[in-house]
């Protein structure tokens, strides 16, 4: 089967755009985008990674199955098919979030409490709701930096922006959320 | 990895996400691509056409939700090997019609129906598409079957006897004719 993506840089779906458009005019209505299952054939490994250190093994499968039957269901309307690797994990992300928003509310029993003192002041409950009200970038920044801990440079290269970019929506949403909890 | 992508198939077909399931399947002459809508089988690729190109024009035309679901094409399967195997001499698959339109589509409809075993003329085609000059048309239409083997496009011929074209190269014509005339002379 042809492949859809470039080796390598593994985040383009490349077209043309003069070329399309001017097919465009010869067969309207047709979409762009590749078959949804070169998605998945090219980017499920990618995105099960990022949700194991998102959520753990235990939850990944369920966010897995969450993040692309979402994603299914938006395809065809998206619009830009440039960066799909890094909207899916953007989706990916924002199922781990709901994930953890679904585990903090249902604590797990323990059997003993570890007798730890804690000096850190607690984050409130609505700390994923402060994030959830960012602009989208800033949010996006922030969940991959913080829920799935990856680095500037993967940042970057899942919003399809610069890691200075990267760096400065990160950046802007912790001193947004600093203000918005003090 | 393969347990989480079958599941991901189960649940999209569950929930109304699937728009094209495919799958691939051997046959004596090479892969066969099968792809379905709701509506029933919309899509046969020989073995000579790539698959990554159908599929592509698939999701251009039909919808890019394609997922690879096998088990949607079961039964499709199950009756392409009975027929390859001289077992079957109709098919009782829905199609969906959707990639052909006009002429075009008339002409196909009309090759649905020239049973097992037996052969037409691309003029006889025309005519019973309602237009008897159109016999370059009617050839083309065969050319442009999205759905070859089921809606059996080999079956039509030249006036002259000659095999004409074929999608998937004439040998293989020449093979399937051969296969059924036998398996008429069997049955009958």
């Amino acid at each position: 089967m042809r492949s859809y993506f470039r080796p390598h840089t593994g985040t383009k779906y490349d077209l043309n755009v003069s070329r399309r458009d001017e097919r465009a005019r010869l067969i309207p209505e047709v979409s762009s985008l590749p078959p949804f299952q070169a998605l998945i054939d090219e980017y499920a490994t990618d995105v099960m990674a990022v949700l194991r250190g998102a959520v753990g093994r235990g939850g990944a499968e369920d966010c897995f199955q969450e993040t692309f039957l979402a994603a299914l269901r938006a395809y065809p309307k998206l619009k830009d098919g440039r960066n799909l690797r890094g909207w899916l994990i953007t989706i990916a992300h924002r199922k781990a979030i709901d994930h953890h928003r679904a585990n903090g509310r249902a604590p797990l029993p323990v059997a003993e409490l570890p007798e730890v003192a804690v000096t850190d002041p607690e984050p409130g409950g609505d700390v994923w709701a402060a994030v959830g009200a960012l602009p989208p970038k800033q949010r996006a920044a922030v969940t991959l930096r913080f829920a799935s801990d990856l680095p500037h440079a993967e940042i970057a290269a899942a919003l399809g922006c610069s890691p200075e970019a990267a760096r400065r929506s990160l950046h802007e949403g912790i001193k947004r959320l600093r203000k918005e909890i003090a | 990895m393969k347990a989480s992508l079958q599941r991901l198939a189960e649940r999209a077909s569950e929930e109304g996400l699937l728009d094209v399931a495919y799958t691939t399947t051997d046959s004596p002459f090479g892969p066969l691509l099968l792809a379905k809508t709701r509506r029933g089988l919309v899509r046969v690729g020989l073995p000579n056409q790539d698959t990554g190109e159908l599929l592509a024009d698939l999701a251009g035309r039909v919808s890019p939700r394609v997922l690879e679901a096998p088990a949607e094409l079961d039964e499709a399967r199950r009756e392409l090997d009975l027929y390859f195997a001289g077992k079957l001499d109709r098919f009782d698959l829905p199609l969906d019609w959707q990639l052909s339109q006009g002429f075009r589509l008339r002409v196909l409809r009309a090759i649905a129906r020239i049973p097992y075993g037996q052969t037409r003329t691309y003029t006889e085609m025309a005519t019973k598409a309602g237009n008897e000059r159109a016999v370059r048309a009617a050839g083309s239409a065969c050319g442009s079957n999205p759905i070859p083997l089921v809606v059996p496009c080999h079956r039509v011929l030249r006036t002259s006897g000659a095999l004409g074209g074929y999608g998937g190269g004439l040998p293989m014509k020449e093979a399937l004719l051969e296969l059924e005339t036998e398996q008429n002379l069997v049955s009958r």
